[in-house]
């Protein structure tokens, strides 16, 4: 399997516990800064209908539809109960000299 | 082996059914609705899926319900719930035996009483009406819709983008009067306008009437509007009569309590079909039609028809789409004191609603798109949390509401 790195933004442009949406290529991502500082990706539409998840709210591990709050822990991409029952693909992740990238295969 | 009856294949029916798997219920499941389909969702009816005239979006596939093992049963209407005996009697006579019952009945379309019943006289609350209605769609055909509230507003859009003229007619001096603010409502108006639609507020209604080829919506004061087809929005009203047959306390819908439990201890009732104490509201006695109400009763009441005993603390929470806008609110409003207005940018905004305590008690929003869903969620959980946030951070859009909530 070959992976493509490819730059997402600065890691300072993503606040700690949220989410920004990155288009690339003809599609859509979700990355992630966590309450701990990590950095996560996953695809950006919401598996139930088709709505990007990056106008959701973070709370811990967790992305909240804004539509109908299906819910997903974004470091895995499961599912976490009605209306959503289709995980995420995620996607990883590294943070290089300020900036963060994500494997696109 | 206890045998849980579900009378109502909606979304609140289905929910309940599947809640009951994952909280590790093992006896028998009977899901019930009067139906032709599996449980489906209804929002779309008079959006996308009213524009598309697709097949309904289904809760779930008839595999997901094969491997819970729930059995549903559909097109056939429960008739009588006999109590002593613990069965309900299905159109048809099949009887069918419960341990404890649910009532998840929803809620029908309110009757325009000067109305005729005919084939271009419309209401819609089925995929089947979506259908009836999606025929008489199109360029060069023209909808009059009774009704300003949600389900009108929704379906001129969706009219509108068919390419039919649409007039919407509204018996109070605005639209959206239930519950969304003026100041919301006005930016909704305006853009329907500007799509084509015309909107006559304080109309006194005589009579609907229709024949063959057309309809017509007359005025009391004489006038009329001439249209290939009628839609009538005007609210909806709780399927309560095998309840109050079988002698449950009826209040506005199926009486529960903040358990959801009806009057008889086997028997609980959930989503548009019940009236319930709002525990965040002083324990207000409200019936809500919303889709997440439906989710989060169906949910709660799974746990409680396993014994749990749990309280349904909700706040309330409503969407509606209208062209590229979402509207947005959360809490109930009516006893707010104070607004305050935070702008989000791209004509996107939210107003915090304040009771005279200073304690937010709802958030309305609209905007493209998912702009306010962030915000609207974040106050939610403050409403939740009885909070009493600052009005100045509230209103400048530099301040993040999370950090209030973590306050």
């Amino acid at each position: 399997m070959s992976s493509n790195w490819v730059e997402v933004c600065a890691a300072d442009d993503i606040d700690e516990e949220d989410v920004i949406r990155f288009d690339h290529q003809g599609r859509t991502f979700a990355v992630y800064r966590s309450p701990d500082d990590e950095y996560f990706a996953t695809d950006g539409l919401c598996t139930h209908e088709q709505i990007h998840l990056a106008d959701g709210l973070v709370m811990d591990d967790i992305i909240e539809c804004p539509k109908h709050n299906g819910r997903f822990n974004y470091k895995t991409g499961q599912a976490k109960g009605a209306p959503v029952c289709v995980n995420l693909r995620t996607y990883p992740v590294k943070v290089e000299a300020g900036s963060v990238f994500i494997a696109i295969s | 082996m206890t045998h849980i009856v579900i009378v109502g294949a909606g979304e609140c029916g289905a929910r309940a059914a599947f809640a009951l798997r994952e909280r590790g219920f093992d006896g028998e499941i009977t899901l019930i609705g009067s139906e032709p389909h599996l449980p489906y969702e209804r929002p779309p009816l008079s959006k996308e899926g009213l524009a598309g005239a697709e097949p309904p979006k289904y809760v779930a596939g008839a595999e997901r319900y094969q491997a819970a093992r729930i059995s549903v049963i559909t097109d056939v209407p429960v008739e009588v719930i006999e109590r002593k005996r613990k069965f309900v009697k299905l159109a048809g006579g099949r009887a069918i035996q419960y341990d404890r019952l649910l009532l998840a009945t929803g809620a029908r379309p309110r009757v325009f009483e000067a109305c005729e019943n005919a084939e271009r006289i419309r209401m819609l609350r089925t995929h089947a009406d979506a259908l009836a209605i999606r025929a008489l769609l199109a360029p060069g055909r023209k909808v009059a819709i009774v009704g300003g509230g949600f389900i009108g507003l929704e379906l001129a859009a969706t009219a509108r983008r068919l390419g039919a003229a649409v007039v919407l007619v509204e018996g109070l001096p605005r639209v959206l009067s239930r519950g969304v603010p003026e100041e919301i409502a006005a930016v909704v108006a305006e853009r329907h306008w500007r799509e084509g639609v015309e909107i006559v507020c304080g109309a006194r209604i005589a009579a609907i009437e229709a024949d063959d080829n057309a309809a017509r919506v007359l005025f009391a004061d004489g006038g009329s509007v001439d249209a290939d087809l009628v839609v009538v929005g005007i609210g909806a009203i709780p399927n309560t009569d095998v309840a109050a047959a079988a002698g449950l306390l009826i209040e506005n819908g199926i009486a529960v309590d903040e358990t959801l439990r009806t009057s008889d201890p086997d028997i609980f009732a959930a989503g548009d079909c019940c009236s319930f104490p709002l525990t965040h509201y002083g324990g207000r006695r409200v019936r809500l039609e919303a889709w997440r109400n439906a989710q989060d009763q169906g949910t709660l009441v799974a746990a409680n028809l396993m014994g749990a005993n749990e309280p349904f603390a909700s706040v309330p929470w409503f969407w509606s789409d209208q062209y590229d806008l979402t509207l947005q609110i959360a809490g109930l409003a009516d006893n707010a004191e104070t607004t305050v207005r935070r702008d989000l940018g791209d004509g996107a905004f939210i107003l915090f609603h304040l009771d005279g305590e200073g304690r937010l008690i709802a958030a309305s929003g609209i905007g493209r798109g998912n702009a306010v869903a962030r915000d609207i969620r974040l106050a939610e959980m403050l409403i939740a949390a009885r909070s009493r946030p600052d009005p100045a951070a509230l209103s400048s859009p530099e301040t993040k509401l999370k950090k209030l909530l973590a306050a």
